[in-house]
């Protein structure tokens, strides 16, 4: 327990806090802006490190891997906002994609149970799809839909109904194995400081989470469309009121979550690996990141990573048997004396 | 409509047809059914506070494994419970769970709410963090395997007779549930979730109302807990993980939250989807992800609901549907 000890510690602990700043700032703002707690975030953490290793695999590249899985993770988050998330628009685009996954769903539920019937080809395997689906896109017609929002808990059930869909379709493509992501190889070096080894990597972490961390704040308190999507945050009903375009903001907020929290993937998987149940090990971090420091507020998410990060580290490193209870039990004090947060707005 | 008597005896008559049919079916049904009866006492208890009280606990997994793991340690440990003393450990997994809703309940209770459901998912947390790391006391991620089954006499190791037992404490449980839901404590529990300030206007103290139903609740967790902690003959940290507090939570709200037996029915089919339908196929979870999704959709007021849904499209043919009715009601709850 020397010095050396504290300073290696603070470190892994500050550049774990620098990860689950991407994750957890993400699902701060989706919260601040759409007052939508997202429980499918945690496998758009999962999904952006599965992409990325496609990626990888494809082109060789790991730089081309981060912008590649952020972007695609983000489009999927677009679509399941515009698609899911608000009942207002897209109401036939979503009745066509509920009743062709339904179809689907009956056609391998009937070759499970019946598999001559279906038998090697895909024609009777599509006709089954195609029959169910038009029969529950005629039901799901004819029911309408109950606007989800306002109702906090059928959100957090709808994204986790979305995370075990997320789940099963990573397993699918991506296999039941644990695997890694190899960052580029200059970034597999150490720096030596005061005959301390830091490896180069963790270094990286915490200048990307500065780098986004600080251009997010620009963009939040310098320009004129952080200031709606501050508005946002503060009072939905008012920024409408005022001509805000709280609908637009909300997609790009949402979109820039799942970004954030895919890219969190990309860095996260080179030393945590990338595996089935990653999501759901995520998800409660990322949770206490954001309760710690405040739905909604940038900074609060900061603060929150960086206690979250560093309670965790210290925690196993010095009390293994109760660490995670270190990392909890803080939270719920917090949200017992203080809500919205230590820096939370309410 | 059909009488609450007539209610209450269709469900007496359901259960005895249960009880009956499923000792004569294969030994895998029967195993499942114990097991599932167990999240039904646990999800029952989740409708006590949401669907009676409005109040979304996200972490009553934790009660649930805290009478699993009681069970487990004091079996394994201890030689404890395996003969009459079982009894005992029935009535200290009804504490255990009742007194960690009462320490958590002090915390929980202040919030409402989104803030409630993170309090309680946090609380929730802290005890899955203590059973996956206390490693001494837990075994950590490999959990407590329970070797035996207890035996007073009646050798509760054969798979019928342990059906029975559980099916008498998942009976009983109904039906304790249901004399308090519709007690006068009961009805003021649905006035909270109405309207709370109402309630408190009317002099009543609801934050003593909501703790007391949030240790009935725990109680009823500990108790699902030891029943599953003998049923599986394993607890681990999986136990109490967060999908565990989700799952309780959708199959209230898939079976219709405020109806006991449709708590019953949703704790059938989510159990169903997650043990049954995963030894068929290997993606069985597309099926339960699809559950949730056309259940939160379409489906809100859940399969009980569907009755009323039907009716009332039959009398006002065109306006289709209870939307516009849960929106007056969502304005109404908003307070002013």
């Amino acid at each position: 327990m020397n010095t050396q000890f504290w300073v290696i510690q603070a470190f892994n602990g500050i550049s774990y806090g620098a990860l689950l700043f991407l994750v957890g700032s993400g699902l701060s703002l989706i919260f601040g802006v759409m007052r939508i707690v997202n429980l499918s975030h945690g496998a758009y953490f999962l999904w952006g490190g599965y992409i990325a290793l496609s990626v990888i695999a494809a082109t060789g590249s790991w730089a081309l891997s981060l912008p590649v899985a952020a972007l695609a993770v983000a489009a999927i988050g677009i679509a399941m906002e515009r698609l899911f998330l608000r009942s207002e628009g897209f109401a036939i685009l979503r009745n066509v994609v509920i009743a062709l996954s339904v179809g689907i769903l009956v056609a391998l539920a009937v070759s499970a149970r019946w598999n001559d019937f279906i038998g090697a080809g895909w024609t009777r395997f599509g006709l089954v799809t195609a029959g169910a689906a038009v029969v529950a896109y005629l039901l799901l017609s004819r029911i309408s839909l109950v606007p989800i929002e306002n109702d906090v808990l059928r959100q957090v059930l709808l994204t986790v109904g979305f995370a075990f869909l997320f789940q099963q379709a990573a397993l699918d493509i991506w296999g039941g194995n644990n695997m890694d992501i190899t960052p580029a190889a200059e970034l597999s070096t150490s720096v030596v400081v005061g005959g301390i080894y830091f490896p180069l990597y963790r270094v990286f972490m915490i200048a990307m989470a500065l780098t986004i961390g600080i251009a997010l704040w620009l963009v939040m308190e310098k320009t004129r469309m952080g200031a709606a999507v501050r508005a946002t945050v503060d009072d939905a009903q008012m920024a409408r009121g005022v001509g805000i375009d709280t609908n637009r903001i909300s997609m790009l907020i949402f979109a820039l979550g799942a970004f954030l929290a895919a890219l969190g993937g990309v860095i996260g998987g080179a030393f945590l690996g990338i595996y089935p149940g990653l999501d759901f090990e995520m998800l409660p971090l990322a949770f206490a990141v954001v309760i710690i420091g405040g739905m909604g507020s940038l900074g609060g998410a900061a603060i929150g990573a960086l206690v979250v990060g560093l309670a965790d580290n210290f925690g196993k490193a010095l009390f293994p048997e109760v660490s995670y209870f270190t990392l909890y039990a803080p939270m719920v004090l917090i949200l017992a004396v203080k809500p919205t947060g230590l820096f939370g707005r309410e | 409509m059909v009488s609450q008597q007539a209610k209450v005896l269709i469900v007496a008559a359901a259960l005895l047809a249960f009880a009956y049919i499923v000792p004569h079916s294969g030994s895998f049904v029967i195993l499942l059914a114990t097991r599932a009866m167990a999240f039904a006492i646990l999800a029952m208890s989740v409708d006590l506070l949401l669907g009676y009280t409005g109040l979304s606990s996200m972490g009553q997994a934790a009660y649930f494994g805290v009478g699993a793991y009681l069970t487990a340690i004091l079996a394994t440990k201890m030689h404890f419970g395996l003969g009459w003393d079982f009894w005992l450990v029935v009535v200290l997994g009804i504490l255990i769970g009742a007194a960690l809703a009462a320490f958590f309940g002090l915390f929980a209770i202040r919030a409402s709410g989104v803030y409630f459901l993170m309090i309680t998912l946090a609380l929730g947390q802290c005890v899955w963090g203590l059973a996956y790391r206390w490693n001494s006391l837990t075994g950590g991620d490999n959990g407590i395997n329970i070797s035996a089954r207890p035996n007073f006499g009646i050798d509760l190791s054969n798979e019928v007779t342990f059906f029975y037992l559980a099916f008498a404490f998942f009976a009983v449980s109904m039906a304790l549930m249901y004399l308090l839901v519709r007690s006068p404590f009961g009805r003021s529990l649905a006035g909270i979730r109405e309207r709370e300030l109402r309630m408190q206007i009317l002099g009543y103290n609801t934050w003593l109302h909501k703790y007391i139903i949030f240790i009935v609740a725990g109680g009823f967790g500990g108790l699902a807990g030891v029943l599953w902690a003998h049923t599986n003959g394993h607890v681990s940290p999986e136990t109490l993980v967060l999908t565990t507090s989700v799952d309780a939570l959708l199959m209230v709200v898939l079976g219709g939250a405020g109806t006991l037996v449709g708590a019953v029915i949703g704790a059938g089919i989510v159990f169903g989807l997650r043990e049954y339908l995963s030894t068929l196929v290997p993606w069985w979870q597309y099926a339960l992800g699809g559950v949730y999704v056309l259940t939160i959709l379409y489906l809100p007021s859940g399969l009980m609901g569907i009755p009323a849904r039907i009716r009332q499209r039959l009398a006002t043919p065109g306006k289709n549907d209870v939307s516009t009715e849960l929106k007056t009601k969502q304005l109404a709850s908003e307070p002013s």
